[in-house]
């Protein structure tokens, strides 16, 4: 086996009081397809904040390729110098629940600015790029419209083009459907669906779409209070969960699912 | 004939007022954006500071600062002369008020917004330059131009640091024509007219940039 | 020599030293101008929001206007208009109730919109419950409407109480013996302007400050769901 890209070892994380990972171990190898699942509030969200650095974590250690997230002599709440998170962030990108498309810019300029300010491509061949993307999510059309002017179903993909214009590593969802109507999750998960065929890209997906969890991943993980419960190939932990919380919880979401 | 001498001289003396109420204003602006930005963005230090001269300017009188400016301030070495002491006493006053409206405003926009620029790798600089003050400084122009027709008001108190102003020039013309009640109406409408005149503008830059914003060039309805 | 204290300008801080007592004589002109003109904006502020409110357009109108204009002219002039306008119609004030008057005036403008955003604020259920309980319009806005409102407009009131405390300096300039002029003639007779102005700019600071933790506290106190007037 490769050595793992992403590997947490005995990570804590705390808010204030609250511990949320707890001695929280976890590796992804490159390419692989995980999914995050668990009851709100376990933990899953953190993780992927992390990964992202949007947030730090107090004790353990966390690696990504070669590069650690804890700097050997970094200060501040992140223990790492503004240069190293940048080092960082190159590798990583993400999707929100909430999209979080710069409103004030065009569908084009949300792809090309970060490429163009942070990678510093030219700007046609970033517009190139992020054509090439917007064909992928079905929204060449839209190239001009701004964000407002989307459902919300176009936004996401348009915020996932404009994740993938950063070419990443390590793709992150986290609940990219949740904030969805219905009918608006399947233009989405397509989107993500084909993504996840691109043999390189690492995928960490948090999501309740137990259905396309399944379809997709590689591993599927089980979250209870910041701890992998229990984890394994889609089939076994959909079919026959060893772990008496995994089936509860997959009960209780199933059923809700038809 | 006292009626069209009057007017010329008020008149004379509301140029110096606008001159002195655009200058300050567009100064006040300025460092509105530079305090009100390191009072968000600074590290430890460099926000106390910022906060600390917010605080200080929003916490004495104007004419206590330009009194101070004017009289105190020769004392310790430093002679400015009234237009620059008006200029310095009146911007460095405004710029304070503008600098919580900057604050406010950058405080608004939500933080998704900055985790969505941080995932995307721009840096702190870029995030607030291209991000954060483009999507905010629409929502700060009523209150700025609320600053504006206040710091016009303001303007008035530099009469009394011997600026030729407005304010000035009904002074001598009552002391002359002792006809109070007409040359104080006249300033009256002055400044009315002046105020008038600034909301408008400021309304007029508010309507274009919300039109700027919505429709960019190069788009297709 | 004023008021019976000596200045002592051996140095710097006993200089300081030696004319606190005389600032602090016009620190309480200050206050008392500034209690005394906000008592006033208040009740004139209340009086035309009413007036705005007002089912006859011309009223509403014109109150509308007067206060647009009160709001965009400067305090200065308003308090020139009264000191020399006045007397020459037989109106003869002391200078320190003219100050008081113009700064109630120019904040009446401010307070009235406080007042208007309050009173719009109240839901319109509770003008139909009044109105259904044939209350008359006096008593719907004494018993209803303003004790609703009060919590609601305290802070924002509270602000300008603030502001206002720190515009009384201006009144020096017709002859109130405030805690600025009184620093000025100080400078006039030492020659030495640095260390009066300094203690009233630093003075004011430490006043507003006390006023915004006072009124901070008033806010907390007052019970959300209103304060009845009898
Ligand atoms: N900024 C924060 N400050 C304090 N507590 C927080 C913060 N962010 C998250 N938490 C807490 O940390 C715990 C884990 O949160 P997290 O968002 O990772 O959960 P999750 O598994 O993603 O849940 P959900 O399915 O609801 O999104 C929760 O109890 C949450 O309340
Ligand atoms: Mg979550």
């Amino acid at each position: 086996m490769n050595p793992p890209l992403i590997r947490f070892t005995d990570v804590n994380k705390r808010f204030g009081p609250l511990t949320v990972l707890d001695r929280f171990n976890f590796a992804v190898q490159p390419g692989e397809k995980v999914t995050l699942i668990g009851p709100s509030g376990s933990g899953k969200s953190t993780v992927l904040r992390i990964l992202m650095t949007l947030e730090p974590f107090q004790e353990g250690t966390l690696t990504l390729g070669d590069l650690s997230y804890h700097e050997p002599n970094g200060r501040g709440p992140f223990m790492a110098s503004d240069k190293h998170l940048r080092d960082l962030r190159k590798n990583v990108g993400m999707v929100f629940q909430s999209f979080n498309l710069f409103p004030h810019m065009s569908v084009l300029r949300n792809i090309v600015e970060a490429p163009i300010a942070v990678l510093d491509m030219r700007r046609d061949a970033a517009e190139a790029r992020a054509l090439e993307l917007l064909r992928l999510v079905g929204l060449l059309d839209k190239r001009d419209q701004f964000p407002s002017q989307l459902s919300g179903g176009q936004q996401q993909r348009v915020a996932i083009a404009r994740a993938m214009a950063m070419r990443p590593r390590v793709l992150l969802f986290d609940e990219p459907t949740s904030a969805l109507d219905p009918q608006l999750v399947g233009e989405v998960l397509g989107v993500i669906r084909t993504l996840a065929h691109e043999h390189d890209l690492t995928m960490l997906l948090v999501t309740h779409e137990m259905r396309f969890a399944r379809e997709i991943s590689d591993r599927v993980c089980f979250f209870a209070a910041g701890r992998i419960v229990e984890q394994g190939t889609p089939e076994r932990i959909f079919s026959s969960p060893e772990q008496p919380r995994t089936q509860e919880f997959l009960k209780s979401v199933l059923t809700g699912q038809g | 004939m006292t009626w069209v001498h009057d007017l010329a001289i008020l008149t004379r003396g509301a140029g110096i007022t606008a001159i002195i109420a655009v200058i300050s204003t567009l100064l006040g602006a300025a460092i509105a954006f530079i305090v009100g930005v390191a009072r968000v963005e600074g590290g430890p230090v460099v926000a106390r500071i910022a906060l600390f001269y917010i605080e200080f300017m929003r916490g004495t009188p104007l004419l206590v600062k330009l009194f101070w400016l004017y009289y105190a301030l020769p004392l310790i070495g430093v002679s400015l002369d009234p237009f620059t002491t008006g200029i310095v006493g009146l911007s460095l006053n405004i710029g304070a008020y503008g600098a919580e409206v900057v604050r406010g405003g950058l405080q608004s926009v939500p933080d998704v917004q900055i985790e969505a620029a941080r995932a995307l790798n721009f840096s702190r600089r870029y995030t607030l330059l291209h991000i954060t003050l483009p999507q905010t400084v629409i929502e700060m122009m009523p209150a700025f131009g609320n600053l504006a027709v206040q710091n016009l008001k303001d303007t008035a108190l530099v009469s009394l640091i011997s600026i030729a102003d407005l304010t000035f020039r009904a002074q001598q013309l009552r002391n002359i024509t002792l006809d109070s009640a007409r040359i104080y109406t006249l300033t009256l409408l002055g400044y009315f007219v002046m105020a008038l005149v600034l909301s408008a503008v400021m309304r007029f830059l508010e309507h274009k940039a919300r039109r700027g914003a919505a429709f960019p060039r190069g788009m297709q309805q | 020599m004023m008021y019976g204290f000596t200045y002592d300008t051996s140095s710097r801080l006993a200089y300081a030293l030696s004319i606190l007592p005389i600032l602090g004589i016009g620190l309480i002109v200050t206050l008392e101008a500034a209690v005394a003109g906000f008592v006033f904006a208040l009740v004139l502020g209340l009086a035309w929001s009413l007036l705005r409110r007002s089912r006859i357009r011309a009223v509403s109108w014109g109150a509308a206007c007067i206060v647009e204009f009160i709001r965009d002219t400067p305090l200065l002039i308003q308090l020139f208009f009264l000191y020399y306008v006045l007397p020459d119609y037989g109106v003869i004030l002391p200078a320190f109730l003219t100050g008081v008057l113009a700064l109630g005036l120019q904040y009446s403008a401010y307070t009235s919109e406080v007042y208007r955003g309050g009173f719009d604020a109240v839901p319109r259920e509770q003008w139909e419950a009044a109105t259904a309980l044939n209350l008359s319009r006096f008593r719907i806005y004494r018993d209803i409407v303003i004790p609703q409102t009060i919590p609601r407009i305290a802070p924002a009131m509270g602000n300008y109480a603030v502001s206002m405390l720190k515009e009384t300096p201006v009144l020096s300039v017709v002859t109130v013996l405030d805690m600025l002029n009184l620093a000025n003639m100080i400078g006039d007779r030492t020659f030495e302007y640095l260390v009066p102005l300094s203690l009233v700019g630093l003075i004011f600071p430490i006043m507003t400050t006390l006023c915004s933790v006072g009124i901070h506290a008033l806010e907390r106190i007052l019970p959300k769901a209103g304060v009845a007037l009898r």
